[in-house]
């Protein structure tokens, strides 16, 4: 089906069952349970999930194919949303263009970087791309306010022009980002008995646009294209030795993983219409890069993984606080459930990073193949055990004919 | 008039003179080869024409065309392929994978854009690769990661994808360096096979003096940089320049 | 005249951070062949002792003096630190002020011991990794060093005085014949600069004349070769990582009263080291502590008013253009050997 061979198909349609019905999966607790702060379900974190989720399958792209590990895919990310929210005060609040612009211009960047960092590879790669990233996230705190805004970050006004749109509301405020007057904040709440689920447009126009992005890049993978990026990895020296060159394709690699990184900063401005300069630095670069490892750089689904894993955990932990702590060790003497909570409270509320930078290391050391890999374990664990039960079966089974 | 034509080529790194006015012609459907002690230039040699090194002076034609200051891939598009010492090869693909992406090169050039279509329904492509492998005897272990083969497969599978190419000319480096002996009687059957089967020109460089009088039809001994000799091969083995040559002023 | 000089000077404290940081990121580089992202955590943690000392030493407990009362009429509570009560006022009020310096001595046992848990623990199962992996294993250590020391010391710049002895300006323009006031530099600087000459001559010196320093050096070089002659270049390798780690450290130690130390101080200078490292040529001790100096006194250039008015925020990319333009004219730095980390 659309060209794609069963497994992928299926692995295609799984995604997209999950996406499309997450406002009910990641809500499985009653709005007033105490589980309820593990809902997940609410619009602002769901497209969060998505729109990370096209960043890190863009960077996969990239890193998982070619093996060239950039650290400054952010600078596109923040280029995008900075596109995206100037097209929201010159032109119309449409999402569209916005979303286009962004990607164009994130393309352009990815070409003329893609093309000075591309000289080099391995560290050097790394370092050339860093280089960049901290260039154009420094500019824009500084030179470049006219266009970034600066530290306040560039926002919507009631001076706007919108050349094409209104520019303000009847009520005299800044109007809201749509899709063809569809307001991307627009939620639909259904309440069932004591649950609770919010369908978002945002979200939907997200989750769309990542399944596109996902199907676009399971193409890739399987496509010559994709094979040729994979020998990149592999060897470079038979690889031009074989009569095709590295650069091209390696430049084409890092142009669509940028247009990736821009598509999800332009749909960041168009859930919430500001970008700030933040949104470039390098810690914000780590974040991708810990994203597909954690999920399996070089699998189709892993950055996915990686993005939802990392993005929902940061907001549950997060919300973790003592009393809640306590609350959970409420059932043991008082002596246990104080050091118990003294002794996970830096994981926890604040200490997420701590949390993240431990599992993360976890994964580089046990398991360079990241959720992926741990799946493919778990799942080969199981299928031996039923292979030597049947063995097993079949041996007893013997001597009785 | 040969297929490859080295004229006056000199290569100096720093105070060593690698290359001295090395003059080299091998003739179309022959198969020749390079031989001398260590030091003798013959890797110089090799990646003056492949385009790894270019040469302080001289000239490198291939049928006609100069082959200087262009890139390895741009050679091997004019039809140059090359075998290397330890097989190099695309370890983490699979040994179909590392078949078709040589047939891709030829078909396609050094570089296109082909990312929509699945690779499997390149049916072409898989056809010929499947009968490359056929042909090497490979076809079993297509589905075979190409890292977790035998030395000798690997040899073969890089011996089957340059030969994919249909190569004008073949540069093998010391095809059987670090092989048991029935990896190397293997190897030479293959390397017999080629040359009688198909109209391709093979420039050898090897160590091994069994390999070289098995195959080679014409041999260039060069040493310190510089031909010595070159004849057939008969008249090779008891030439006293090449015992000078190997054995020192002793012999 | 007086403002280069001045620009000079005000480039060479950073300078001598970069310089410090980045010739022990090209220790362990060449010494291990890793990539270590963890590096400027060692800094911060260096800087991190001194705070740590200063508490320790400030320690202090409560007396009620009943000659005096407070503005409530209550008799007044003294807080004295333990350390004046034990060794008297003037000794222990002067330990407490030369708390930066006495914490080089602290520092340098716990730096050694943190290089070689993490060597021995982490770094050295990472040898034979593809150099993306140490990147990525490193990256996760510095993130979970620098939330370790924000779980236990907050998120704010921690103000840490150098000792009053040196807090005051040294007048450099009058010793050179300008007028006065003309390039005022403060001796904390000049002292970061005379420890970090010392601590970079130290470790030449170490490896120049030292047999240890000379296999070290050979196994830089080559180190297939040392190892085939039966040295065991491993336990050399740890070594070298706490000597490095110990760099850092002291490194960071000094350079708290200069900038009051925060968590994230370390992935700061590291970005920055590493370019550093680049430009100098990968693998080139040499090269690392003159590219350190060349890139601070750069920065310190660049954000000139006169040279800002000229190219607007050049001061903001100065050291990232000159990587960049290194990188891809000299791609092996400036002092770089060949083929190092090329493939």
């Amino acid at each position: 089906m659309l060209g794609l061979n069963n497994k992928d198909t299926l692995l295609l349609i799984i995604v997209a069952a999950i996406t499309l019905l997450a406002p009910f999966i990641l809500n499985p607790f009653p709005t007033q349970s105490a589980m309820a702060q593990f809902n997940a379900g609410y619009p602002d974190l769901m497209q969060r999930f998505v729109i990370f989720g096209i960043f890190a399958i863009g960077f996969n792209i990239l890193f998982g194919l070619t093996g060239y590990l950039s650290f400054g895919h952010a600078a596109f990310l923040g280029v995008g949303s900075y596109s995206a929210v100037w097209m929201f005060k010159l032109l119309s609040m449409n999402v569209i263009p916005a979303i286009l612009l962004a990607m164009l211009i994130s393309g352009l960047f990815a070409v003329l970087i893609g093309f000075v960092s591309l000289r080099r590879s391995g560290i050097y790669f790394s370092i050339l791309t860093l280089a960049f990233a901290q260039m154009s996230f420094n500019l824009a705190y500084s030179v470049l306010t006219p266009i970034t805004n600066g530290e306040t970050g560039l926002q919507l006004t009631l001076n706007d022009p919108r050349i094409l749109g209104q520019v303000t509301t009847a009520e005299g405020s800044i109007p809201v980002t749509s899709l063809f007057g569809l307001e991307m904040r627009s939620t639909y709440e259904m309440i069932f008995g004591p649950w609770s689920f919010q369908f978002n447009a945002g979200y939907y126009l997200c989750a769309i646009i990542m399944l596109l992005s996902f199907y676009i890049a399971i193409r890739i993978f399987r496509s010559p294209f994709g094979m040729m990026l994979r020998a990149i990895k592999s060897n470079q020296t038979r690889m031009s030795y074989t009569g095709l060159n590295p650069r091209p394709y390696t430049l084409a690699a890092f142009v669509i993983s940028g247009m990736y990184a821009g598509l999800a900063g332009g749909l960041m401005a168009s859930m919430d219409p500001l970008a700030g300069a933040e949104r470039m630095q390098w810690t914000a670069s780590g974040e991708v890069v810990l994203m597909t490892i954690l999920g399996g750089a070089g699998t189709l689904i892993g950055p996915i993984l990686g993005a939802g894993f990392i993005k929902y955990f940061e907001n549950i932990f997060s919300k973790i606080n003592d009393n809640i702590l306590h609350s959970w060790f409420a059932f043991m003497p008082d002596g246990f459930e104080n050091a118990l909570v003294a002794i996970v409270h830096p994981f926890v509320g604040k200490g997420w990073h701590l949390t993240l930078g431990i599992l993360f290391m976890l994964v580089v050391v046990f398991l360079p193949g990241g959720l992926v890999e741990a799946g493919q374990r778990v799942a080969k664990l199981f299928r031996r055990r039923k292979s030597e039960k049947t063995s097993d079966e079949s041996a007893q089974s013997k001597p009785a004919e | 008039m040969g297929i490859l034509e080295v004229k006056n080529v000199n290569k100096r790194f720093g105070g060593l003179q690698a290359l001295g006015d090395v003059n080299l012609s091998i003739r179309e459907n022959s198969c020749h080869a390079i031989i001398g002690p260590n030091g003798a230039g013959k890797s110089t040699l090799l990646n003056c024409l492949v385009g790894k090194l270019i040469p302080d002076t001289g000239s490198v034609l291939f049928d006609g065309q100069s082959v200087l200051g262009r890139t390895p891939y741009e050679i091997n598009q004019m039809g140059i392929s090359r075998v290397f010492q330890t097989p190099e090869i695309f370890g983490d693909l699979s040994v179909l994978e590392n078949m078709m992406i040589p047939i891709f090169a030829s078909r396609d050039g050094s570089f296109r854009m082909h990312a929509i279509e699945n690779m499997h329904n390149e049916k072409a492509v898989v056809e010929r690769a499947k009968q490359v492998l056929d042909e090497m005897n490979m076809l079993d272990k297509q589905h075979m990661h190409a890292a977790s083969m035998s030395r000798g497969d690997k040899r073969r599978l890089e011996i089957g994808m340059c030969l994919s190419q249909n190569p004008r000319l073949l540069l093998l480096d010391e095809p059987t360096a670090g092989m048991a002996r029935a990896d190397t009687n293997n190897t030479i059957d293959l390397l017999k096979q080629i040359k009688d089967e198909r109209d391709i020109t093979i420039a050898i460089i090897e160590h091994d003096m069994h390999v070289v009088f098995s195959l080679a039809e014409r041999i260039t001994v060069l040493a310190q940089g510089t031909p010595l000799v070159e004849d057939d091969p008969e008249n090779i083995k008891g030439h006293p320049k090449v015992r000078e040559a190997y054995l020192g002023e002793a012999a | 005249m007086d403002a280069i000089i001045l620009q000079i000077l005000n480039g060479l404290d950073k300078g001598s951070a970069y310089a410090l940081i980045a010739l022990g990121l090209t220790l362990i580089f060449g010494t291990l062949g890793v990539v270590n992202f963890a590096h400027g955590a060692l800094f911060m943690i260096g800087a991190f002792c001194a705070v740590t000392l200063s508490r320790i030493l400030t320690l202090s407990f409560e007396t009620v003096d009943p000659t005096q009362t407070d503005f409530l009429g209550q008799p007044l509570k003294v807080k004295t630190t333990y350390i004046e009560a034990w060794f008297g006022p003037e000794f222990g009020g002067a330990m407490i002020d030369w708390a930066v310096p006495l914490a080089i001595l602290f520092a340098i046992p716990i730096m050694i011991a943190v290089g070689f848990i993490m060597e021995r623990g982490l770094i050295k199962h990472f040898y034979k990794r593809p150099h993306a992996d140490q990147i990525l294993v490193t990256f996760g250590l510095a993130i979970v060093l620098q939330e370790i020391i924000k779980a236990f010391y907050g998120a704010n710049p921690i103000p840490t005085p150098a000792p009053a002895a040196f807090k005051g300006s040294f007048d450099f323009g009058v010793l050179l014949g300008f007028e006065a006031n003309a390039i005022i530099y403060p001796y904390w600087r000049l002292v970061y600069f005379a420890f970090a000459a010392i601590i970079i001559g130290g470790v030449f010196a170490f490896l120049q004349f030292t047999t240890f320093g000379m296999v070290v050096r050979a196994g830089m070089a080559d180190r297939e070769t040392v190892g085939i002659l039966g040295i065991n270049i491993d336990k050399r390798f740890t070594i070298m990582f706490g000597l490095a780690a110990a760099v850092a450290g002291l490194a960071g130690v000094m350079y708290a009263p200069i900038n009051s130390p925060n968590y994230h101080m370390g992935m700061d200078f590291l970005v920055l080291s590493f370019v550093v490292v680049v430009v100098g040529g990968m693998g080139s001790l040499p090269g690392a502590v003159a590219a350190g100096f060349l890139l601070g006194i750069l920065e310190s250039f660049a954000s000139m008013n006169q040279v800002k008015s000229i190219f607007p925020g050049i001061d903001q990319i100065i050291i990232y253009l000159v990587a960049i333009i290194i990188l891809l004219t000299r791609p092996r730095g400036l002092l770089g050997r060949k083929g190092v980390m090329e493939d």
